[in-house]
């Protein structure tokens, strides 16, 4: 059967890692490669790169990062960031990358969904969408990382995105990120089950129970932490043994 | 390691992850040659036939540079990778392609019967029933990572079987041609195991 996927989320900034603290086992969690690779030894099923740079010129260093990584790491990984066009999609596959994670500017121009995965693949174009849950009780669809609101609802977007060749939602709730209470387990369950692609949850996993929650009552098939793991609240090995005592089917 | 300076080649053609399988194989200690040049995949000790894509456009540029018939010609243990695998077939459903009919499974689409079972599969599942000295080492029930909307139905050169909406074959085996669903590039430490495995063919 078919296990529900783990993933670990690191933000990169200036081809450092923020939030990152130090594990025993690695010299420096600020290296994304080491990392990565520290989470790929622990059972992390994917990983997930958020390049948060600001300008422009520092993002081209990413390219050489992510040939890096490739190298050093035997387990899928998804980059994001600043992907606008099929130049910028190419060059990252070219360099390892296994998929590649759009956001604002697939919402300003969907057709970019379509080119993306007629060309590379509907495998390797994973849509994320910062969602926010108004209260008018609709879940919204944000850009610019949270910081615009859109009048758009999140599941009309998904639909769409999904019609034009998405092959994976990464859904984050803003009201639920960062509080460490739980997923946001309605809407993520409202788009695993009327959708045909797999959903990765993301934003409030703070338990293990959370996890257990989101891939029963959420229905998603793979959950994405950040600082849980970073800053060692919860190890991966013990999450992934506390899944499998629950029923949940978990790569071991 | 004697292998390790082996000549492989990954055939290169419009298909990606090839430099994913190159990064493996470095490391592992080894590398290899990406090419399309006939007289450098002959002669090659082992060769890897990658992809991922489309099978009807990975086909027509393979017969386009006459690379099929290569395929077919070669006498070394050959090794498909996904949709590599499934273009040694003999028919694939995407697109309706005739395939280099190495094998005489068929590769259909995926039919879901409930909303949970999403198409393309993406993530890691078992791999059972394992035959041949591709899986030495390798524990039954072991985790492979699977991205595919279509799959290669059971027959009679399947040696290994996963299941995913229904039973299918993840590896297949005729002669010196070797083919996995799964991508051993990224399947961790089984994959590596894997790989290692055609390397001592």
């Amino acid at each position: 059967m078919l296990t529900k996927r783990i993933i670990p989320c690191l933000d990169i900034k200036d081809g450092r890692t923020v939030k990152g603290i130090n594990f025993e086992q690695i010299r420096d969690a600020g290296d994304p490669i080491e990392l990565g690779a520290f989470y790929a030894a622990q059972g992390a099923d994917e990983l997930v790169f958020l390049d948060i740079t600001a300008t422009v010129e520092k993002r081209k260093t990413l390219s050489e990062l992510v040939n890096k990584i490739a190298h050093r790491i035997n387990i899928p990984f998804t980059v994001g960031g600043g992907i606008k066009s099929e130049e910028d999609v190419s060059i990252l596959l070219q360099n390892g990358a296994d998929k590649i994670s759009i956001n604002t500017a697939a919402f300003l121009d969907p057709t970019i969904i379509k080119s993306f995965s007629k060309n590379f693949g509907s495998q390797c174009v994973v849509l994320a969408i910062d969602a926010k849950c108004e209260d008018d009780g609709n879940w919204y669809v944000y850009l610019n990382g949270g910081r615009k609101k859109t009048d758009t609802l999140v599941m009309d977007w998904a639909k769409q995105a999904v019609d034009l060749g998405a092959g994976e939602i990464l859904l984050t709730s803003m009201n639920h990120d960062g509080t460490k209470q739980g997923f946001a387990l309605t809407i993520t369950e409202q788009l695993a089950s009327s959708l045909p692609v797999p959903i990765i949850a993301s934003g409030g996993g703070g338990t293990e129970a959370h996890f257990y929650d989101v891939f029963t009552k959420g229905k998603a098939d793979a959950a994405l932490a950040a600082s849980i793991f970073h800053y060692k609240e919860i190890a991966i090995p013990d999450l992934k043994n506390y899944l499998t005592q629950k029923g949940i089917n978990i790569r071991k | 390691m004697y292998w390790a300076k082996m000549k492989t080649v990954i055939i290169q053609y419009n298909a990606g992850n090839i430099q994913s399988v190159l990064y493996a194989l470095e490391r592992l200690g080894t590398t290899a040659m990406v090419t399309d040049n006939p007289e450098i995949i002959k002669t090659a000790d082992k060769v890897i036939f990658p992809g991922v894509g489309e099978a009807s456009t990975a086909m027509a540029y393979l017969q386009e540079r006459q690379l099929n018939k290569l395929v077919l010609s070669l006498t070394q243990p050959v090794l498909g990778i996904c949709l590599g695998m499934q273009l040694m077939c003999a028919y694939s459903e995407e697109n309706d392609t005739q395939c280099l009919g190495i094998f005489n499974e068929q590769v259909k689409l995926f039919s879901p019967s409930q909303p949970s079972e999403k198409v393309p599969q993406i993530g890691w599942n078992t791999i059972t029933n394992l035959k041949t000295p591709l899986f030495n080492g390798v524990a039954e029930n072991s985790f492979a990572y699977f991205v595919h909307g279509y799959y290669a139905a059971l027959g009679e050169h399947t040696i290994g079987v996963t299941d995913y909406i229904q039973p299918y074959s993840c590896a297949l085996q005729k002669n010196n041609f070797y083919g996995v669903q799964f991508h051993p590039e990224k399947s961790a430490s089984v994959g590596e195991q894997i790989i290692k495995n055609f390397l001592e063919l």
